[in-house]
């Protein structure tokens, strides 16, 4: 199939950018949505123009370095698939596709579509962890979880921290981020010492780091690859009304 | 003794076979294994080793080179023990690294389940899947920390797999009769590197750590004999780095994508290790790599990856092709009779469940002979119709229904209605920069963890082993063998000016020379010719013909790759084709060394199947007289030199596999 591409361009924070309009043809239905951008990017370079930078690392779905705005939609339309694992299958010949970055205060764009998404770090930096120094742990059968509750731990702990939550929310908050971690560990006994603690330095790092506040709207959890569910959130600001109010 | 006699007679015959290609230099020897009886060894170590004043520590710094399972954990323990560290990824995030791609699980040794485990079944199973030739007192220590692992995982809130009393749920995995695999869903990599990542932050937090995101290193620092620091390219401002340090640890991973297509994430590297072998570190075994019999077919030319599919649908999928050459019809429309399940077929025994190695081979084989299915015809059928007959759809669902989706997501197909299709692909390597008991390479002060090292899977890794000993050496290991060295750094003296002058110079002239090329080819089509060429003739069956093939065409390619590469733009901001195209010229002279290590290596083992060593029933032979050794390999410019380490079995006796 024969395919019209309009990614944005921008060289560099300081850059204002702009949408540029490129042709891709033979497009197969079996390539991935990168594999595709690299097929552009291998002509780009042999004509001696600049390839469009785009982050992407492991392309099974995981790692969560990948992500663009695809129509409209962080990761495409196609439910719960990252960028890296949308098919072309789901285009059509003569399509015009629109892509463009993260777009959020807390995340700078770096370079085209490559954002800056290290707040995300910082948010865990400032608690989203156990603090148990290596060879001080207990035997692990010392503590049983109950299985509902290790399995619920788990489903909040598969975020794989990509951003297209922030990218999708009017507000540009990371509340979906930030609460999926703090529900994986106040869900499991290990996480109960520092638990208040915890969700008031990650709320409060998230607030400075220039993310939005949250209104349910809910794009968040449309748009997750991983499908965090949204009433984390609610267990968010549980814990953080808590530890405030104390 | 024996052995020793043995080897040498060996070496001279080999200098008569491979006259030019490489040199034998001198036996290598770990000196740093204790004696004494096996499970002592590591408590023996661990006493003798020098302590660290912790006043002293906070004067030290530590560059951890990767921020993977062993990387990441070894930079947490690091700074939690008090060194200033200094922690490096090409990623934007320490949460990237491939480690969080592992499906399968973690083993330990916890016999949680009463089946039998011990920490000493779980050695003898590794050094016997290696195909003996890991070194015992590794894989004893290995197996003695695999316990502690799990203990410091579940204290970090890694959320693994329980049973309804709230226990640890485990399963068995890769062949061994033993329950110990423990799991958190098909994302068990995922949830250890988040806990490795989360322990890293935290340091970070506590000022011990300082993280440096999308930077990539591309040369080590090496004066007064010792490693001392790297240089680091900012892919952000194209600003070239130094970062000096009393010792350096690499934890950078396996070289995997040397093949172009592999289950590795695209950005993963030999460049780090490599750049430490030209400076010294000699190399372990590089030929031995693992191949994974069940990875999704390759689609089209357009192919940048491979992705890996849980080994454990061959537990109720079976394998076939077609008994027909060329036969186009739809599997459906192929009667039972017409069908080949060639596992079952050749291996009674075992059937679909043959190890990984021998369930690849038999895949190429078959679509050799032309019977494959799919593109190319590079594929065979993983069927589900009997499994869904036998329990029904709904049971398979709740087995596989996560693998089932993940399969329709990439190739289109219902894997409910069509069988799957399925063909091997590189997956990890076993080989690595050689280390001592100690995790030192050859230069004093450069440690190497995780897959960067050559150490404890022997020439094939058991399933679920990988993540055990990334964390292994990154929370246990390593940060106890380190303070051996670093206790003595008051005598390390200052670093050299000509020494980190010379490193950058190495690395600016490469980015120059790169730049300055301007032909007419990428990068990248010189990387997946470079990966064909290793697929077809250093890939699952390698032969002499092939290998001298192989080395033929490699260094003629090197040479148009510096002629015509194409790497556009500058070196000043972020420029990804600068950057790959540096990894692949990196990758042309390690597939080179590759192959000689093949070709001289000519028993087969484990995952390195030499065609002219297999017994009257086609399996793989060992040459225990004349390979039971590590082949070390050193850089000199003249062409490599082999260092022999040889292997000696005191517990563990060697015999020869057989799954029929």
């Amino acid at each position: 199939m024969n395919l019209t591409l309009k990614i944005w361009r921008q060289n560099g924070s300081s850059d204002k950018g702009r949408m540029v309009t490129y042709r891709v043809d033979d497009v197969s239905p079996d390539m991935s949505f990168l594999e595709m951008l690299d097929v552009l990017n291998e002509r780009l370079i042999l004509e001696g123009d600049d390839p469009v930078a785009f982050d992407h690392d492991c392309r099974e779905g995981i790692c969560g370095m990948c992500g663009m705005v695809i129509n409209g939609v962080a990761h495409g339309e196609q439910k719960l698939t990252t960028t890296c694992q949308l098919h072309m299958r789901h285009f059509k010949d003569g399509d015009t596709i629109t892509i463009e970055p993260w777009r959020a205060a807390a995340f700078p764009v770096v370079k085209d579509l490559v954002v800056d998404r290290s707040a995300f770090d910082r948010i865990i930096q400032a608690g989203g962890f156990v603090s148990v120094p290596t060879g001080s742990a207990p035997e692990a059968h010392s503590v049983p979880v109950p299985k509902a509750d290790a399995d619920a731990a788990f489903d909040a702990a598969t975020c794989i921290g990509c951003g297209a939550c922030v990218a999708a929310c009017p507000n540009g908050s990371a509340s979906l981020f930030t609460a999926a971690k703090i529900t994986h560990l106040s869900l499991l006994p290990q996480g109960q010492p520092e638990r208040e603690s915890r969700a008031r330095a990650m709320v409060e790092q998230m607030d400075a780091e220039g993310f939005g506040g949250c209104t349910n709207t809910g794009e968040c959890t449309a748009v997750c690859p991983k499908g965090i569910p949204f009433d984390t959130i609610a267990r968010m600001n549980a814990d953080y009304l808590k530890a405030a109010s104390k | 003794m024996k052995f020793r006699r043995r080897a040498q007679q060996q070496q001279e015959e080999e200098t008569v076979s491979l006259p030019g290609m490489y040199r034998v230099g001198e036996p290598i020897q770990d000196t740093k294994a204790p004696d004494g009886p096996i499970e002592d060894r590591w408590d023996t170590r661990r006493f003798q080793a020098k302590l660290v004043n912790p006043v002293n520590k906070r004067k030290l710094t530590v560059i951890v080179v990767g921020t993977g399972l062993a990387g990441g954990s070894a930079a947490a323990t690091l700074g939690e023990l008090g060194y200033k560290v200094k922690s490096f990824c090409y990623q934007d995030s320490p949460r990237r690294a491939h480690s969080i791609a592992a499906q399968g699980g973690i083993n330990a040794a916890k016999n949680y389940r009463g089946d039998g485990d011990s920490i000493y079944r779980l050695f003898y199973d590794t050094v016997k899947g290696g195909d003996y030739r890991a070194r015992e007192s590794n894989v004893y220590r290995l197996a003695q920390v695999s316990v502690n692992i799990i203990d410091q995982a579940v204290a970090q809130g890694v959320p693994f797999a329980r049973e309804y009393g709230g226990l640890l749920d485990t399963r068995s995995f890769g062949g061994t009769q033993v329950s110990r695999t423990f799991y958190a869903r098909g994302q068990t990599g995922q949830q250890l590197l988040l806990g490795a990542y989360q322990a890293l932050e935290r340091q970070v937090a506590a000022g011990n750590v300082e993280v440096f995101t999308r930077h990539e290193m591309l040369e080590l620092i090496v004066s007064g004999g010792r490693a001392r620091g790297v240089v680091v390219r900012d892919m952000v401002t194209g600003e070239i780095e130094t970062h000096l340090a009393d010792a350096v640890v690499l934890a950078s991973g396996g070289y995997g994508n040397v093949f172009y297509l592999s289950t590795n994430a695209k950005g993963c590297n030999t460049t780090a290790i490599w750049r430490a072998h030209k400076k010294g570190a000699y190399f372990g075994n590089p030929c031995y790599t693992q191949i994974h019999p069940t990875c999704i077919p390759q689609s089209g030319d357009h192919q940048s990856k491979l992705t890996l599919m849980s080994e454990s649908l061959r537990n109720d999928g079976r394998v076939w092709v077609p008994k027909r050459k060329g036969d186009n019809r739809a599997p459906g429309d192929i009667p039972e009779d017409e069908r080949d399940y060639y596992l079952e077929r050749i291996y009674p025994a075992f059937g679909n469940l043959v190890p990984r190695d021998i369930a690849s081979r038999a895949a190429k084989n078959v679509c050799d002979e032309g019977r494959g299915v799919g593109p190319g015809g590079l594929g065979v059928y993983l069927d589900f119709a009997d499994a869904i007959r036998r329990m029904g759809r709904e049971a398979v669902e709740k087995k596989y229904g996560n693998l089932f989706e993940m399969y329709e997501r990439i190739t289109g197909e219902n894997p409910y209605e069509v069988p799957m299709r399925i063909y091997p692909a590189v997956h990890y390597t076993m080989g690595g920069l050689w280390v001592d008991y100690d995790l030192q390479s050859t230069i004093p002060g450069l440690f190497v963890i995780g897959e960067a090292n050559f150490s404890d899977h022997g020439a094939n890794r058991l399933g679920a082993s990988a993540l055990m000993q990334g964390l292994a050496d990154g929370y246990f290991v390593l940060p106890t063998t380190i303070g051996d060295y670093l206790a003595g750094a008051t005598s390390f003296g200052p670093v050299e000016e000509d020494d980190v002058a010379e490193a950058r110079k190495a690395v600016q002239d490469k980015i120059d020379k790169l730049l300055s090329v301007n032909g007419n080819r990428t990068a990248d089509s010189f990387h997946r010719e470079l990966g064909r060429i290793m697929w077809d003739y250093c890939g699952m069956e390698r032969t002499e013909e092939s290998l001298r093939k192989a080395l033929e065409r490699i260094p003629e390619l090197r040479e148009e790759f510096w002629n015509n590469v194409k790497v556009p733009g500058d070196a000043e901001g972020l420029n990804q084709a600068l950057e790959r195209a540096g990894r692949v010229a990196d990758f042309f002279e390690l597939a080179e060394l590759m192959c000689i290590d093949a070709l001289h290596r000519t028993e087969s083992c484990g995952g390195h199947f030499r065609a002219e060593s297999q017994d009257a029933d086609g399996e793989a032979l060992r040459d225990d007289e004349n390979f039971a050794y590590v082949a070390a390999w050193e850089w000199t410019p003249e062409g490599p030199v082999l260092h022999k380490e040889e292997l000696n079995y005191e517990y563990v006796k060697m015999t020869q596999r057989s799954y029929k």
